[in-house]
């Protein structure tokens, strides 16, 4: 965790609300606890605002506070306890590259300096027009697919250099990338030939079979259509 | 021997084929899952306990005991199942992989394994960065109540079962399963005291269970194929399928299942392609994820890839993480950088922790440079074991582990570099008891 304000900064009276939309959302969340359990909306309505907002300010953690009917600094501390919420606005990207053990192996630190060529910055900057913030990520769970780094939403998987700095040079100049592994893997599956699930699945061979001493046998009600 | 595709559960680890609900369907997801739960809540338990399953998310408890150990009614209090997703071990994307291609599996799992424990709700926790794989999760529950599969009357069992997707914010320690109910509470993520135990006092005071994802996804097809197909794979106690996430120096890296107590060797030279640079070159494997202690080469020659089998050579199967390291790796650096995690995901509640850490890190990067003595390896190594055993969590463990395994294995590489330090800066000083 990072070296978190001793006190709730941020002044209060920059004014916060969810849009028309996210107070729908807002109220889809509530819906999957229980009544008398609003608490557990902190997390999903930060994130939230968040999105809304860039980042969670005084006023959000207010916002949110008042919502779930807590006090704002219980909501502070989920705040500042957990990685994903930014407590300052950030760059217009977040680029967060891991550097943990399985994508250290495989070259993380060349994915960096990609991110430093490109954009100028160091981890934990954010560049001069605004557009990027470089962090270093914990595990992001891609290793196999290392090295990787997420924007945003996005996982951008198989990396090396060079594939880095084609990512990097692409969001420069505006132009969308897809997310998943920018080497055309599918998913986590080993590059080249497969080595198992060659099999068609909807077959027994392939997997789908029932023994007949399950009560599954035959179907029933709701099996097979 | 080898894993047929007959006998693997994820048919759609890769996402080759339709995740939704109609492909699940064509490869026999939900087949018979009412008839499943017209048996009742003990014979799946029974069948649980007879298959052998032993909890996926790294510290192989049985999975059936688990269950059983829910209060057999309901009183005032709701029960839950919680799933644990929050995949954060490094090394480990297994359920990644099942929760965006394999969906449904989860889902069906989430209902037979909440009936079995008198629960009408499941959470599934989803780690926050897995946001593609939240969004398939609620589509795919959108679609199985949508299909009566879940809803008021799940299958037409008469039991009404909600699946909910709860989405974490960027804490490793949320993955432990008392700092998990803590944040799905809304609270930072600090682990509790146990006991009592969840299935006692868990989710809002409530009989709760937490398993993770694979162990509750493979349950409907060890409920279709039969419990002694599952205990039939693999050794006595290392039962079942597994699926491995291999990762760094080979040459394909990838996740694959396979069965329980595969060679390790043959593992890594049948899926991943071989060692980078071929067996020979091999270094040290950390074979569960990253709270696991390293092995070396002459270990991995012919260890089996179970519980037990690792846990003989003071490893462990953990998560079935798999990451290699070949002779180009620098592997004091290495445990070095998992030190650096463990300092950065303490909660910061026990002080062992906490403090120990942050210490074991510095030393660790001390001793990649051999900027130490000698006899603080033998420090290290006494810190390790004051702090392991001595927290609420196992984080502490997890972050001793590592550095004990890189002591028991790689000691004359750490007094290498000591040695090499002191003598390109001057005289080796031999230290003595007056100093």
């Amino acid at each position: 965790m990072s070296a978190a304000p001793k006190t709730i900064p941020g002044a209060a009276n920059t004014p916060f609300a969810f849009t028309a939309e996210n107070q729908v959302e807002a109220e889809r969340i509530f819906a999957k606890y229980p009544v008398a359990r609003a608490r557990s909306a902190i997390l999903p309505l930060l994130d939230l605002a968040q999105r809304q907002e860039g980042w969670v300010s005084r006023a959000v953690v207010e916002a949110v506070a008042s919502m779930t009917k807590v006090a704002p600094i219980m909501v502070w501390e989920v705040a500042t306890f957990y990685t994903m919420y930014n407590l300052e606005p950030i760059g217009r990207f977040h680029v967060e590259v891991c550097t943990n053990l399985p994508c250290w192996l495989r070259g993380s630190e060349d994915v960096v300096r990609a991110a430093r060529d490109v954009f100028g910055v160091e981890i934990g900057q954010t560049s001069a027009d605004g557009l990027v913030t470089l962090s270093q990520a914990e595990c992001l769970g891609a290793c196999v697919n290392a090295p990787m780094l997420q924007i945003g939403d996005d996982y951008y998987e198989d990396l090396d250099y060079d594939r880095a700095k084609a990512l990097f040079t692409a969001m420069k100049q505006g132009r969308h990338v897809n997310g998943g592994s920018q080497a055309g893997r599918r998913c986590s599956a080993p590059m080249g030939d497969l080595t198992s699930l060659t099999t068609d699945p909807t077959t027994p061979e392939g997997g789908r079979w029932t023994a007949e001493s399950s009560p599954a046998a035959g179907g029933g009600a709701d099996g097979p259509r | 021997m080898l894993l047929s595709d007959k006998d693997r559960i994820f048919t759609n680890l890769y996402g080759i084929h339709d995740w939704a609900l109609a492909g699940a369907r064509a490869r026999g997801d939900w087949d018979g899952t009412k008839a499943i739960l017209t048996m009742g809540p003990d014979w799946i338990i029974d069948q649980v306990k007879a298959s052998g399953l032993r909890g996926r998310g790294g510290a192989g408890f049985p999975t059936g005991l688990k269950w059983s150990f829910m209060p057999k009614s309901v009183g005032e209090r709701p029960h839950y199942l919680v799933v644990n997703a929050d995949e954060g071990e490094p090394g480990t994307c297994k359920d990644r992989d099942m929760m965006r291609n394999d969906p449904h599996k989860l889902l069906e799992g989430c209902l037979i394994a909440g009936f079995a424990m008198h629960a009408h709700a499941a959470y599934i926790y989803i780690r926050g960065e897995f946001y593609r794989e939240a969004e398939r999760l609620e589509a795919a529950i959108v679609q199985a109540e949508e299909a009566g599969l879940l809803g008021d009357d799940a299958c037409g069992s008469g039991w009404p079962f909600r699946v909910y997707v709860h989405r974490g914010a960027g804490a490793y320690i949320c993955g432990e399963e008392t700092a998990l109910i803590q944040s799905l509470e809304g609270k930072k993520g600090q682990p509790r005291l146990k006991p009592p135990f969840p299935a006692g006092v868990g989710l809002y005071g409530c009989p709760t269970t937490v398993n993770n994802v694979e162990s509750i996804a493979v349950v409907p097809t060890i409920l279709r194929r039969g419990a002694e197909w599952f205990a039939g794979i693999g050794r006595e106690k290392n039962t079942g399928t597994k699926v491995f996430c291999i990762s760094g120096h080979v040459n394909t890296p990838c996740n694959v299942e396979e069965a329980m107590s595969i060679p390790l060797r043959t593992l890594i030279e049948t899926h991943a392609g071989g060692v980078r640079g071929g067996w020979d070159n091999l270094l040290a494997v950390i074979p569960g994820g990253a709270s696991v202690p390293l092995i070396p080469k002459d270990i991995c020659d012919d260890v089996l890839m179970d519980f037990d089998s690792l846990r003989d050579v003071k490893s462990g199967l953990g998560t079935a993480a798999v990451m290699v390291m070949d002779k180009s790796t620098d592997v004091v650096a290495a445990i070095a950088r998992l030190s650096d995690f463990y300092q950065h995901e303490s909660c910061g509640q026990c002080t062992p922790c906490r403090e120990g850490c942050g210490w074991m890190a510095r030393v660790m990067h001390r001793l990649v440079t051999g900027d130490a003595d000698i006899e603080e390896i033998d420090i290290l190594e006494d810190v390790t074991r004051q702090v392991e055993g001595h927290t609420i969590c196992a984080l502490g463990d997890a972050a001793a582990w590592p550095i004990q395994g890189l002591i028991r294995h790689f000691r004359p590489e750490l007094e290498r570099r000591i040695r090499a330090r002191k003598g390109s800066s001057g005289p080796v000083q031999v230290p003595t008891a007056a100093e």
